[in-house]
């Protein structure tokens, strides 16, 4: 199987997606003769024109609503955000509009959008190039969410996505475009949206993580496991609906359960991981239920021990899930 | 020039391509929506709905806009006052009657929304929500989807002249522009955005902000039925043509408050509303077809126990239909959760 980058797998999920799919376009800000400003797009206008791979106005609710209206016309429209900080100018669409199509009308007119947006920091890109924004939309019923780590899933879950009839949010990570590397098949799969993946299977800890902090987890569990420290890795994949089983089931397997993210802390995904944990296994549990995130600061600094203070690594993550076997 | 039938006159419906009966029938929906109007205000006042928003002074320049499309193909996303231009569209009073109470068999939103936020997947009007302007973009994304796939077809959007301040329209207006898309624009300038006079909200005028997204502009007289029939004609042929975007300014005023929780007499006077309530368009239009001579007041009286039984009836069905099922509240999150008996 051929190893690619996390980037690559995007490029290419978007690009068989629409050689299959003579209805799938991309649209956004330079994502047309320049290929995107991380190259994520690159290639794909000479393959596919003008037409289908659109250089928009530089106006982000513009993008949404625009493609909110093709998609209700039939079209399978994937919206790209060049930054994930730029996407609030188009919440109202995303949350007034793409979410509430469906239920709106009773069923008669759906919204099958794809919004790909990249987050995360470490690129010394400041407050407004580092954000992580899925609590905003994570709690806006009608809406998916998708957090790929894995070259394989970047991949397999954005062909789910553009073949998905409702909205879906696709949140890539800009840390892992060209640092993940991974197998990923030639021939055509989609990773079903809403399953969590078991990454490594453990006894001690359970870990429960999505996008780019899960590089540091693995890392941190090989090495505990030289100090025999044990640790089960879920990654969430999917950020809505959350794979209720999943998460309940890799929490039973330890009894002790980490739950860590980029976002900040208060109101993130893992607020409600930890809380459907509580409400189901809390008599199961042998500790507390543990967070690791980002801080309840507005979003990172540019200056670099800033952003190395905000950010996760692998030694926060590695003292974190010691701290929780020894416990 | 074009001779009307019935008088031998030069006529200018039948020069702008209306024959007689569709010229009548125009009237005759504006009539309707007038009467809707009239009678959602009346059981609002009776206890019998809880809300209704009106768009009594809107009738004319709506109905006369549709009349002017294709009404087989193009794409529609009306604002909450459109209630003329979705009866001239193919909505009925029972599909109106049936959002007024919120009942399981309203085509709009199965009973969910508000009244005056239409939608129907057969009918092309595309569901809208009450966040103001979001819908230019739709309209532009769906007259880039026909474009794309090379359908002859025209959207036709509409919001008011408060609402003509949000980013969603200039974002619109603006890619409609670069991409010479096949959209036509109308403000319903009704010089009030609930409280808030025309001075307040706008320094110059709607139609000129089309100039700054390379497209043309027009304002016509909203209580020009047959002006603004032509104006959005026009436009559809530019469109179709290729030839991109209009933006319609139709000036009119709206007659009645902003909703029936509003008490307009608070911002403005009564003898400002009574003014303008002589210059309604209906009875002007009525005139027109008078002194063609394809309109007397006998078939004014039969139009008018027409229109009175359909809206008896129409009432009757929508207050007796059922709600839905409370646990129906649960469907239609996403495709397919029906079977699954709703989402949790």
């Amino acid at each position: 199987m051929p190893v690619i980058e996390y980037i690559d797998a995007i490029r290419q999920a978007m690009k068989e997606e629409m050689e299959r799919d003579e209805d799938v376009f991309v649209l956004g800000e330079d994502v047309g003769l320049k290929g995107g400003v991380f190259t994520t797009t690159k290639g794909l206008q000479e393959q596919f024109g003008e037409q289908r791979v659109m250089d928009t106005p530089l106006a982000e609710s513009a993008i949404a609503g625009v493609a909110i209206g093709a998609a209700m016309y039939g079209m399978k429209p994937i919206a790209e955000m060049q930054y994930s900080d730029f996407m609030f100018p188009a919440t109202n669409q995303i949350i007034s509009e793409a979410a509430k199509i469906r239920y709106r009308s009773n069923n008669d007119w759906t919204c099958p959008i794809v919004i790909r947006a990249p987050i995360g920091g470490g690129i010394f890109g400041g407050l407004y190039h580092s954000q992580c924004p899925e609590s905003v939309f994570i709690g806006t019923p009608g809406l998916k969410i998708v957090a790929p780590y894995r070259a394989y899933d970047a991949k397999g879950l954005l062909k789910a996505a553009v073949r998905d009839p409702d909205p879906v949010l696709f949140f890539e990570n800009k840390k892992c475009y060209k640092l993940i590397l991974g197998e990923v098949p030639d021939e055509d799969y989609i990773v079903p949206i809403g399953k969590a993946n078991v990454l490594r299977e453990g006894e001690d800890i359970t870990v429960i993580s999505y996008s780019m902090p899960l590089h540091f987890v693995e890392q941190a569990a090989a090495e505990l496991a030289g100090e025999g420290i044990s640790a089960h890795i879920l990654d969430l994949r999917t950020l809505q609906p959350l794979d209720k089983e999943g998460i309940l089931e890799a929490v039973r397997k330890t009894g002790k359960v980490l739950i860590i993210h980029e976002d900040n802390k208060t109101g993130g995904v893992g607020a409600e991981v930890s809380a459907i944990i509580a409400e189901e296994l809390l008599y199961e549990l042998d500790a507390p239920i543990m967070r690791l995130c980002g801080p309840d600061v507005p979003a990172m600094p540019i200056n670099p021990p800033g952003e190395k203070f905000f950010l996760l690594n692998k030694e926060k993550v590695k003292e974190a899930m010691r701290q929780l076997a020894l416990y | 020039m074009t001779q009307s039938a019935s008088t031998g006159q030069n006529v200018r419906h039948l020069e702008l391509g209306l024959s007689d009966e569709q010229a009548i029938d125009m009237y005759a929906t504006m009539v309707t929506a007038r009467k809707f109007d009239e009678r959602m205000l009346l059981l609002q006042r009776a206890g019998k709905i809880n809300f209704h928003v009106s768009g009594v002074g809107q009738e004319v320049a709506q109905v006369a806009a549709a009349f002017a499309l294709d009404r087989e193909n193009d794409y529609y996303l009306p604002y909450y006052r459109d209630y003329g231009f979705v009866l001239a569209v193919g909505m009925t009073l029972r599909d109106l009657l049936l959002s007024v109470f919120a009942k399981a068999e309203d085509p709009n939103s199965g009973g969910r929304q508000m009244p005056g936020h239409f939608g129907s997947k057969k009918l092309r009007i595309v569901t809208g929500s009450s966040p103001v302007t979001t819908q230019v973009p739709h309209a532009v994304g769906i007259a880039l989807a026909a474009k794309m796939k090379k359908k002859e077809l025209v959207t036709f959007v509409t919001f008011g002249e408060g609402s003509s301040n949000q980013g969603d329209f200039h974002e619109g207006c603006n890619f409609a522009g670069v991409h010479k898309l096949p959209v036509i624009l109308m403000c319903e300038n009704n010089q009030y955005a609930i409280s808030v006079p025309l001075h307040k909200q706008l320094a110059g005028k709607v139609a000129d902000r089309a100039i700054g997204y390379g497209f043309p502009g027009f304002q016509v007289d909203g209580n020009d039925a047959l002006e603004v029939f032509r104006v959005v004609k026009e436009a559809r042929e530019r469109a179709i043509a290729g030839d991109g975007p209009t933006l319609i300014e139709a000036m009119m005023y709206r007659i009645s408050p902003h909703s029936t929780s509003d008490n307009d007499l608070a911002y403005r006077s009564k003898e400002e509303v009574d003014l303008h309530r002589e210059k309604d368009g209906i009875p002007k239009y009525k005139q027109y077809l008078t002194d063609c001579g394809i309109w007397n007041e006998e078939l004014e009286a039969e139009l008018q126990a027409k229109i009175r039984k359909l809206l008896d009836e129409a009432t009757e069905y929508g207050d007796k239909a059922p709600f839905p099922t409370p646990e129906s509240t649960l469907l239609h999150v996403f495709a397919g959760d029906a079977e699954q008996g709703g989402h949790s």
